[in-house]
């Protein structure tokens, strides 16, 4: 076969899988602007009208209380990322470049952890948030995922790189050892952190399972579960435009924002396994100026 | 390592007790402790509200091993498992050497496989809903179109299952083709050019001296992954079907969200929760066995 058929053959079929790749994303944009007997009429192509959407997204809008789903869902992530980090960072640092006893366990103890998926914990959790009062709260939608041993692993790796002599400079210097986390390592570590952010923020904007246990008052809804609520709602039986128009609106800002770092997230998914890049700031920098450049 | 004065080690030594501190207990309080508690659980006749609860041993294993509608989903559970991890790690791969092989679209193919690993399947799974629609879901009209009969694939239980796992697959399908790409992305060229000298010209000869044994260790990892994951599946069938019809979709983790939190039986529930933490982590010491052999991913 010659070098262009292959490669015909081969555009061919990647186009083909491309398109069913996006295939629902796709029809569910096309029927969130389309009127109801378009959708109905089983047609390939459904032609769309400002009317239909206009209709449709105002429909889910006023039936189901997107707004505040996604602000839950930003509230709920953001606060688990700033806590996995917050916990994450230094424990990374300390098991990267502090020789403490029992170093050998703690890391192993995180391993371990990292391995366990949430619905194992799940039930004592949850009786645990019940006699705290903190079903149907953030703190509940929160607090199990503040841990995250991926988090932990992932900044080790990052900061076992760092020139030790930079460290040892930052405390002639006078620098704590927290101060060398927040004013040395995480500004180093930055890539590492957006990746993480990414990631973590997809799997939890994501998630269904924990927000179903632990939520029940709409307005505490996370998107996935308002968006399953409203499906199951006798408010869109029937009316798939405004449902469509519903799973646009909360995942539609995700996708765009997602496709055009893609290069972060996949550093963050595949990050346990890519070799950590060297951290650089030079030695005479760090111990002339300590405060590092801010970027 | 220069010595250090013995006041600066113990220094370290402190600090770094301090600052795994929060992380320990964080973990101890919301992970092994917990997991520890379902274990407990699971050997009581605990109810949620109760003071108090009796030991039962093993009754609760027993009473679930037993039970039709578990052993229906455990099943159900193998076969979904069965069809999506050949189903996405096959295609998967298959996608990505295209890929890596394309000059020009390469970005454009990249996207439309990341596509499904960022987008909410909640709402992804729903826009499938109306894909497969017996009337006027788009797969029907084609089915219809190509002269085959119409398929009422959710409200079927001879076929739910299956157009569950076809959700399953497309999502898992994005996400092993990104990390073979990651994976194709770290072979050294002079590889290749080496195979090329020893007159390995030919694709598949290619890959079998080349791609495929650089590309063991990330294999490994998809499949794992992709297992765990297929084992995992609970949104598209809590969101669907809610386990029907007639118990043809109810995976393992949908009963175990049942009988938890829908039914609140806490010893049963957590029962199911151990032999699922049981497989996972047998998973994972498979994982960690072969990986000590190959180069880490």
């Amino acid at each position: 076969m010659s070098e262009r058929l292959r490669s015909i053959a081969a555009n061919a079929v990647l186009a083909g899988a491309s398109l069913i790749m996006v295939l629902p994303f796709l029809w569910m944009a096309m029927a969130s602007m389309a009127p109801q007997g378009e959708i109905f009429s089983g047609a390939i192509f459904l032609k769309p009208s400002l009317q239909a959407a206009w209709g449709n997204y105002a429909f889910a809008f006023s039936r189901a209380p997107l707004l505040r789903y996604m602000a839950n869902g930003v509230i709920v992530c953001v606060a688990i990322i700033v806590c996995q980090v917050a916990i994450a960072a230094p424990a990374g640092y300390a098991l990267a470049k502090l020789p403490f006893r029992g170093r050998p366990v703690v890391f192993a103890a995180i391993v371990l952890g990292l391995m366990i998926p949430i619905q194992v914990p799940a039930i004592p959790l949850y009786i645990g948030l019940a006699y705290a009062g903190l079903l149907d709260t953030y703190t509940g939608l929160v607090l199990p995922f503040i841990i995250s041993g991926f988090a932990i692993f992932l900044f080790r790796q990052f900061f076992t790189s760092f020139p030790d002599d930079v460290i040892d400079a930052a405390r002639l210097d006078g620098f704590s050892e927290l101060s060398i986390v927040r004013r040395l390592m995480l500004p180093a570590a930055w890539p590492a952190v957006a990746a993480f952010a990414v990631f973590s923020f997809v799997a939890n904007w994501n998630d269904l399972y924990w927000p179903l246990v632990v939520i029940t008052r709409p307005e505490m809804m996370t998107p996935p579960l308002g968006l399953a609520a409203f499906r199951a709602s006798g408010d869109s039986a029937g009316n798939v435009g405004a449902l469509m128009a519903g799973g646009i609106v909360i995942t539609l800002p995700l996708v765009i924002v997602f496709s055009t770092i893609q290069k972060q997230f996949i550093r963050g998914m595949a990050a346990p396994a890519a070799p950590a890049p060297a951290a650089p700031a030079p030695a005479s920098q760090a111990s002339a100026s300590p405060a590092p450049s801010s970027r | 390592m220069t010595t250090p004065a013995s006041p600066r080690l113990k220094a370290q030594r402190r600090a770094g007790l301090l600052l795994t501190a929060p992380a320990i207990v964080a973990l101890v309080l919301l992970v092994l402790l917990p997991s520890s508690a379902v274990i407990i659980l699971s050997l009581t006749d605990y109810q949620l509200g109760n003071t108090q609860a009796a030991f039962v041993g093993f009754a609760n294993y027993r009473t679930i091993a037993a039970d039709p509608d578990f052993r229906h989903s455990v099943r159900n559970t193998l076969v979904f498992v069965g069809l999506v991890v050949p189903g996405s790690i096959i295609p998967g791969l298959l996608f990505a050497l295209l890929i890596e092989g394309r000059t020009r679209f390469k970005s454009v193919y990249r996207t439309a496989f990341f596509l499904p690993v960022t987008a909410t399947l909640v709402a992804m799974s729903t826009a499938w809903e109306v894909l497969l629609h017996p009337t006027f879901g788009l797969v029907n009209t084609l089915l219809f179109a190509a002269g085959a009969d119409k398929l009422r694939f959710l409200s079927n239980p001879g076929i739910a299952l299956y157009a569950i796992a076809g959700i399953g697959i497309w999502k898992q399908i994005g996400f092993n083709v990104v990390l073979f790409l990651a994976g194709l992305s770290t072979i050294p060229r002079e590889l290749y050019e080496a195979a090329s000298l020893d007159g390995a010209e030919g694709g598949w000869r290619r890959y079998l001296l080349v791609t495929g044994p650089a590309l063991a260790p990330v294999m490994l990892f998809v499949t794992i992954i992709t297992t765990i994951r297929a084992f995992s599946e609970f949104d598209t069938v809590a969101v669907l079907t809610d386990g029907g019809p007639v118990h043809s979709t109810s995976v393992v983790l949908f009963v175990l969200y049942e009988e938890a939190f829908r039914y609140l039986k806490i010893g049963t529930g957590s029962a199911i929760a151990v032999m699922f933490l049981m497989f996972i982590a047998l998973l994972s010491l498979v994982q960690t066995r072969l990986a000590g052999r190959a180069r880490h991913v």
